[in-house]
């Protein structure tokens, strides 16, 4: 035992000084002494003294500016008290600080004065009043009043920057919050300062709006009015509003959130910066699509078939129908004949619920929560990595899809990684993504020879260096729905074998679909896949399919096949929130609840579980999933014994490999990572041989772009527009080889039919490919893909 | 249109190459698409972008910071009367107020005939030489309202072509780095020791 | 023979040591040929047969004063930069836009060769690779002339690759601004040339040596300060520091403008001179025009505190001015006489500085224009007495505290020496308040004889600015 061991070790002998903290700077803020971290900015270190300095331009999350000089302490570092920045400075050994004296306070007057020099004084009528910093440090800090006489700068009322946001120059305190966030974070530095002096002010270029898809989050960190969300803008009072933290489970990243509602109407997100997932940040379909929920498009009572249509019906009866169903199905085929597919939309107890209804009630071993889009979900147990280590790695292989459009705020924490010089990205796509242009590597493959590519790269002497020189976290997804995810796990096996240490972190996309798989929405011994389930529909062998919140004709790659299964199965129940394509299908709909009108647990990619907050009333006679679950098993004659959420969770930690350190305690907050689980298989898939392309055809990528026809987009007005439709992007040499030009119309024909795109030029696509968005409005490309072939070649030719 | 022309695009490429990050070059071209079009358009904001690896809205908020560049097309002659301390101790005004009169505008205007635009300019750093002017930026010190008149009716009649070009050009004479001659752009992404240094030695 | 006409401004009566401007008697001395054979280039000859840090040593030890505003010693900013990091660079400021300095303009008009090997000694004393010589805009002449000079100097093998057969090889790059004054602002400059919004950096933490272009160590000097290079790598320290006083050696331009008899660039020596030896003396200005009496004048650029007639006799010595209330600045001196609207003298400088804010920061930004305007009102004859005393309130939230000023025996005011505290990122804000201040605290009669009260304060028209 060395003598640096921490007395406890040592009970017998005096319990000795630990030895000094080489991290620990001793200040004295406000005559009390202070122990801040080397390095840390003194507006820090004093917050975490108990003293606020006021601020506007400083945010935690970005580089400091020192702009605003709201911050402005007296600070004595040996030399006498000095005018300095907090913000910028950071704490010295013996530093005095002094947030009260004099000076300061006659410098924190000073700044509010002049801040409103030029502000207007429209408070009543402004989306920030009440929850304004202005507002709140001019009468915490402030002079009380304005002496300036003259006339205020003005601007032409308020300009829209985006499709969602809108600014207001003449509130605008020009912090270069919005700018430094569309620069710094978001990597679209669309809005800038403009012309100088006391006439500056933030634009966009002319006809070029901050197209980000992280723009909401320039409102939530404007200290003052002067950028405002269309969604929200004049919706309420700041005060008027109640709120719960929560998650977001528009994707799998889940971004924690605070969901705010007034008179039981939901009317904002806002992100909550929690330091593990998303610092903050949200993406604008995270942030807007509460809309969809309060869509008077929603299914809000059960329905029943009836000729072509539905007939709204009670619970009891809808419920007897639906057992009904499943009776008749097990009479006539058996619990093999029945399958369940779904779950990733709701909770983790919603999906456990049906798990243990399929599994455990039904007996069926087809259950799955993927849509066919995945990967095998035994990577889950394969050394997972969390979204930090990724962030942090020094080398980042990414064998996914484009995570800007399908993961926006990893995408944004693996940005920062790059951009910052943490780590190198090494990235592997068909096409390029968005981190394409932050990769250390960018290797473009042909699909069909992506474990190909990952091997010759991995043999580059450059790249072996860099792979040994620390934590490699390997980002794996379904980068292509028109191949074989075999393919991918080909790939991912080639890495792994090159480096044996490298973590997983698993790019699945849909909201709780981790969640749903490990809590049991995966198929049992001899089940089906979707994919399988789908097939064996087509084949005449399902007699009753459940639908839990999935649209396989709008998610499932295959249109063909999902077509052809949903017209096949003579019975289908579906639990929705709306009537989809597939859903329009069933025999009975029971009518779901939907994101804010149920609590819970979710779980996001990298296995944290955190909480759901139920913040407004289920609209209508809509029940949550889990209870459609538990009376659909009673009405089976099976009692689940779930009568809370509570008693599921508690369910779900006594049965569910990793999750048992899961509490409703324990997922506040940051919330609880689930343990590795260990009944998942090992991933082996052998990969089937890929045909030659034929030098006339093209090798079909699809894949999502953030925008789509998902039902949550549809259903919000603010977002449904932004999809940007189905189109075919060649890349333009491949175009002029076809002989036509941008825009125009060309014929795409695959094994099945064939199907008119309107065709784009676009050099991010490797030649030789044809790159199709999936599940956009216009054409589908669905139609043109054989989830069974390895590979997709398509023939492309003028009309 | 008003992108910046082939042999223009050239010589961007030129100068953008001397510098170890493209957008160094963006003041400089941003001249050289005033030399060539008068003044400055979002055409040749959004051309400079691209060459320079910025986005339009960072072009843009560079070219608004600095007040010679122009996005408004401003007379043949731009005269820029100084009116800092020095210039306004000795007569500024009157010689403003003079301009104003003689060419018919007010500052900030443009004769009716397109030869000139007035301006109000700030120190011009000929303060010993008081009142100061300059046309297209090439001073004129010691300014009266007789010479003032007599310098407006030079360059109505062309006679000082040679000596004053057309607003855009700045100099004529433009600096040339002989390939075989160059040391090289010294980029802070592959640092190296210099060579005389003593460190290059160990 | 006072002045040369291609040299407008610049006279060189009496017999005082030329540092700098040994050259401007001859028309072409911006020609390499005449550069030649006046001595060009051979302090870079003498430069190179020596190690950097032999070089680097000399300049400290001549203690090498920086022109550009701030007076630090060039040797020593080049010893700040941290050991081994490379690359690192040179900026030469050529944005000469203080309100009255002009100096830089001509020597580099007049004698660009010089600039250029100053440069050079500069680059092969501290190790930097590459230089950036930043050009005012509005300066199309000196333009031309450097360019001139840049490709006759790479022709002729002194500057690029492998320079006169060594190991020394450096580019330098001209550059050329658009006009803002904040840009000869180093940390400014430095941003601008990376192609940015030339908006000063906050410093500390980083300093340009340490923290500059590229994020890399860069050294920023003026153009003055580096055109004294050659005559030093020459001359030798010794000859240097016999010029001028211990902490003021050497020579330095300065600009007398306003209303003397003969404004004009002297080249003085460093330390000894006084403001009445330049304002009266035979060889320089001459007295005040038409016989008037001095009222006051600013000794060093628009952004330093006004002196009077009491402050005459100090040296131009940075210390004592600073002392008295002042700076030296950048070597700019203008002068007013009994005449002079002293309120309208102070708008135009507050004018100033409030226009070429850049801002960025909220003091600066806010305060400028507020401080313009309400003195605006006060000139116009529509101001109120309150408006004199919310003045110093404004400038007090740019700068807490007291302000600098001169001594005024009439007033019975001691003088607050420099410098001052202020809330601003760089000096652009406080020097809108300098102007102010020094006017109201030694002329405030001349203020309250244009207040007339009155009951409504006509309002002035809001700024609208849109360029789409
Ligand atoms: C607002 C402002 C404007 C300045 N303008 C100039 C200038 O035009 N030319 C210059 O050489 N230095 C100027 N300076 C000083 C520079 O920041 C810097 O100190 C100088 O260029 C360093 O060179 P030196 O050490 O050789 O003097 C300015 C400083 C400030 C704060
Ligand atoms: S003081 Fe003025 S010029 Fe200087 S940084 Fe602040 S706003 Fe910009
Ligand atoms: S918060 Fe420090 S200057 Fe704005």
């Amino acid at each position: 035992m060395t003598t640096t061991e921490p007395s406890a070790a040592n009970p017998d002998t005096e319990a000795e000084a630990p030895p000094p903290d080489p991290n620990a700077v001793q200040i004295t803020i406000n005559g009390r002494p202070h122990t801040a971290r080397k390095g840390q900015l003194l507006i820090d270190a004093a917050a975490d003294a108990g003293e606020y300095i006021p601020r506007f331009c400083y945010h935690e999350r970005m580089t400091p500016v020192g702009k605003c000089r709201m911050c402005l302490v007296e600070a004595d570092s040996g030399r006498g008290p000095a005018v300095t920045v907090s913000c910028m400075v950071p704490v010295s050994p013996d530093m005095k600080v002094d947030t009260e004296s004099p000076t300061t306070k006659r410098m924190q007057e000073g700044i509010l004065e002049l801040l409103l020099a030029n502000h207007p004084l429209d408070c009543p009528v402004c989306d920030k009043g009440g929850e304004c910093p202005l507002q709140d440090q001019a009468f915490s800090h402030g002079p009380g009043e304005s002496r300036m006489l003259e006339e205020k700068r003005h601007y032409e009322k308020p300009i829209p920057i985006s499709d969602l946001v809108l600014l207001d120059r003449e509130r605008c305190i020009l912090c270069d919050r919005c700018t430094r966030f569309a620069d710094e974070v978001a990597g679209d530095a669309l809005i800038h300062f403009n012309s100088r002096g006391n006439n500056t002010h933030i634009t966009t270029f002319p006809d070029e709006p901050f197209a980000s898809y992280f723009s909401g989050n320039t409102v939530q960190i404007c200290p003052v009015g002067a950028l405002t969300a269309q969604p929200y803008r004049f919706k309420a009072r700041p005060w008027d509003l109640s709120q719960q933290e929560s998650t977001c489970t528009s994707c799998s990243v889940g971004c924690r959130t605070v969901v705010q509602s007034s008179r039981d109407e939901l009317l904002r997100y806002m992100g909550v910066d929690s330091d593990p997932v998303n610092h903050g940040w949200l993406c604008d379909r995270g942030r807007f699509n509460f809309e969809s929920v309060k869509s008077d498009q929603r299914v809000l009572q059960p329905l029943v078939r009836s000729g072509d249509g539905f007939q709204p019906v009670t619970w009891n009866a809808a419920m007897a129908e639906a057992a009904a169903l499943i009776s008749e199905a097990l009479a006539a085929g058996g619990a093999n004949s029945i399958g369940i597919i779904g779950g990733a939309r709701g909770t983790n107890e919603d999906a456990h619920a049906w798990a243990r209804l399929g599994h455990d009630v039904i007996g069926t071993p087809n259950v799955y929560a993927q849509m066919g889009d995945g990967l095998p979900n035994g990577l889950l147990a394969e050394s997972p990595a969390t979204i930090d280590e990724a962030a942090n790695a020094a080398t980042i292989v990414l064998l996914a899809p484009d995570l800007k459009e399908e993961l926006p705020v990893l995408y944004l924490r693996l940005r920062d990684a790059a951009a910052k010089r943490r780590s190198r990205i090494i990235e592997f796509a068909p096409k390029q993504t968005g981190l394409t242009s932050y990769a250390w590597r960018h290797v473009a493959y042909e699909p069909g020879t992506q474990a190909a590519a990952v091997a010759a790269t991995l043999s580059d002497a450059d790249v072996a260096v860099q792979l040994a020189k620390g934590n490699v976290v390997i980002v794996v997804g379904r980068a292509n729905l028109a191949e074989s995810s075999a393919a991918t796990i080909a790939a991912l096996n080639e890495v792994r074998a090159a480096v044996p240490g490298a973590k997983v972190l698993t790019a699945f996309r849909r909201g709780n679909v981790v969640g749903a798989l490990r809590v049991g929405m995966r198929a049992g011994a001899g089940g089906l896949d979707t994919r399988g389930m789908l097939q064996a529909a087509a084949d005449g062998k399902i007699e009753c399919l459940v639908l839990v919140g999935a649209d396989p004709l709008a998610d499932f790659p295959d249109t063909n096949l999902a077509r052809r299964a949903l017209k096949a199965v003579p019975r289908i129940i579906a639990v929705d929130t709306f009537l989809t394509g597939s859903s329009q299908q069933a025999n009975v709909v029971l009518a779901a609840s939907a994101y804010a009108e149920k609590a819970g647990t979710h779980t996001n990619l990298e296995g944290r579980v955190t909480a759901l907050a139920r913040e407004v009333t289920p609209a209508g006679s809509t029940r949550a999933d889990w209870m459609i679950a538990a009376e659909l098993a009673l009405e089976l004659g099976t009692d689940l014994g779930y009568s809370s959420v509570a008693d599921i969770t508690a369910s779900i930690a006594e049965n569910v490999s990793g999750y048992e350190d899961v509490t409703v305690a324990s997922v506040a907050g940051d919330g609880v990572l689930a343990g590795v689980p260990t009944d998942l298989d090992a991933v082996e898939i052998p990969l089937p041989a890929v045909p030659e392309r034929n030098a006339y055809e093209y090798r079909l990528v699809v894949s999502r772009v953030l925008y789509d026809k998902a039902i949550s987009t549809v259903q919000s007005p603010s977002l449904a527009h932004l999809a940007p439709g189905a189109t075919v992007h060649l890349h333009p040499l491949d175009l002029e080889r076809v002989g036509t030009s941008d825009g125009s119309e060309v014929k795409v024909s695959g094994t099945r039919t064939s199907v008119v795109f309107r065709a784009v030029a676009d050099d991010t696509v490797l030649r030789g490919t044809a790159w199709v968005p999936f599940n956009q409005p216009g054409p589908n490309v669905g139609e043109l893909i054989d989830c069974f072939a390895p590979v997709n070649d398509v023939r492309i030719e003028t009309i | 249109m008003s992108r910046l022309n082939e042999a223009n695009v050239m010589l961007a490429k030129e100068i953008i190459g001397r510098y170890p990050k493209a957008r160094s070059a963006t003041i400089p071209l941003l001249h050289l698409s005033q030399q060539q079009n008068g003044y400055i358009t979002d055409d040749a904001i959004a051309h400079i972008a691209e060459l320079v690896g910025a986005t339009s809205a960072e072009v843009l908020g560079t070219c608004t910071f600095y007040e010679m560049f122009k996005m408004v097309p401003v007379g043949k002659y731009l005269v820029n009367i100084c009116g800092t301390m020095s210039c306004q101790l000795l007569g500024a005004d009157e010689l403003m107020h003079h301009a104003e009169q003689t060419l018919g505008v007010k500052a900030g205007g443009t004769t009716s005939d397109g030869l000139f635009t007035l301006e109000h300019a700030e120190c011009q750093a000929a303060c010993t030489e008081a009142p100061n002017m300059q046309v297209n930026y090439r001073h004129c010190h010691r300014m009266t309202t007789t010479n003032f008149d007599k310098l407006i009716d030079d360059l109505r009649a062309g006679r000082l072509e040679g000596e004053i070009p057309v607003h855009g050009t700045l100099a004529r004479v433009r600096q040339q780095i002989p390939a075989d001659k160059a040391a090289g752009v010294a980029s802070p992404d592959a640092p190296v020791v210099p060579a005389w240094m003593p460190e290059a030695a160990q | 023979m006072s002045t040369y006409p291609w040299a407008a401004g610049y006279i060189d009566d009496g017999d005082r040591p030329k540092v700098v401007t040994s050259r401007f008697h001859l028309e072409d001395g911006y020609m390499l040929e005449r550069y030649h054979a006046t001595g060009g280039y051979d302090g870079l000859k003498a430069v190179l047969k020596k190690s950097p840090t032999e070089v680097h040593d000399e300049v400290k030890t001549a203690t090498v004063l920086g022109r550009g505003g701030a007076g630090f010693p060039a040797g020593t900013k080049w010893g700040l930069m941290p050991a081994g990091k490379f690359p690192r660079y040179l900026v030469v400021n050529g944005d000469e836009s203080e309100p009255g300095t002009y100096k830089d303009r001509l020597l580099m008009e007049r004698d660009p060769h010089q600039l250029v090997e100053g440069c050079l000694i500069a680059a092969y004393a501290a190790g930097l690779s590459q230089v950036f010589l930043y050009i005012r805009g509005e300066m199309p002449l000196a333009h031309e002339r450097v360019a001139n000079a840049l490709n006759e100097a790479y022709a002729a093998g002194y500057v690029g690759k492998n320079i006169l057969g060594t190991k020394f090889s450096v580019d330098i790059v001209l550059h050329w601004g658009a006009g803002a004054y904040v840009v000869g602002e180093e940390t400014a400059l430095i941003e601008s040339l990376e192609g940015k919004r030339g908006e000063p950096r906050l410093k500390p933490p980083f300093f340009p040596a340490a923290v500059g272009l590229y994020g890399q160590p860069t050294i920023v000097n003026n153009v003055e300060t580096l055109s004294n290079l050659p005559w030093l790598a020459i001359n030798g320290t010794a000859a240097y520091t016999a010029i001028g006083t211990a902490t003021s050696p050497g020579t330095r331009m300065v600009a007398v403008s306003g209303h003397v008899n003969r404004p004009g660039v002297y080249e003085i020596i460093n330390g000894t001179t006084t403001f009445r030896d330049l304002l009266y003396g035979e060889e320089f200005c001459q007295g005040i025009r038409n016989g008037n009496e001095l009222k006051a004048f600013v000794p060093g650029g628009g952004s330093a505190p006004w002196f009077t007639p009491e402050q005459l006799d100090l040296p131009f010595e940075g210390r004592l001015v600073g002392a008295a209330g002042s700076m030296l600045g950048s070597g700019a001196i203008m002068v007013m006489d009994h005449t002079t609207d002293i309120p309208k003298a102070a708008l135009t400088l507050t004018h100033f500085y409030a226009a070429e804010s850049c801002g960025q920061c909220t003091p600066c930004r806010e305060g400028g224009t507020w401080l313009e305007r309400v003195l605006q009102r006060v000139v116009d004859g529509r101001g109120t007495r309150a408006d004199l005393d919310q003045m110093f309130e404004i400038g007090e939230s740019i700068c807490p505290g007291n302000f600098p000023h001169a001594a005024s025996s009439k007033l019975g005011l001691e003088a607050a020496p420099f410098p001052y505290k202020m809330t601003t990122i760089c000096f652009v804000g406080p020097s809108a308040y300098a102007p102010v201040h020094s006017a109201l605290t030694l002329f405030r009669d001349e203020f309250e004889a244009k207040i007339v009260e009155r009951k409504h304060i006509p309002v002035s028209v809001g700024v609208v600015d849109d360029h789409h």
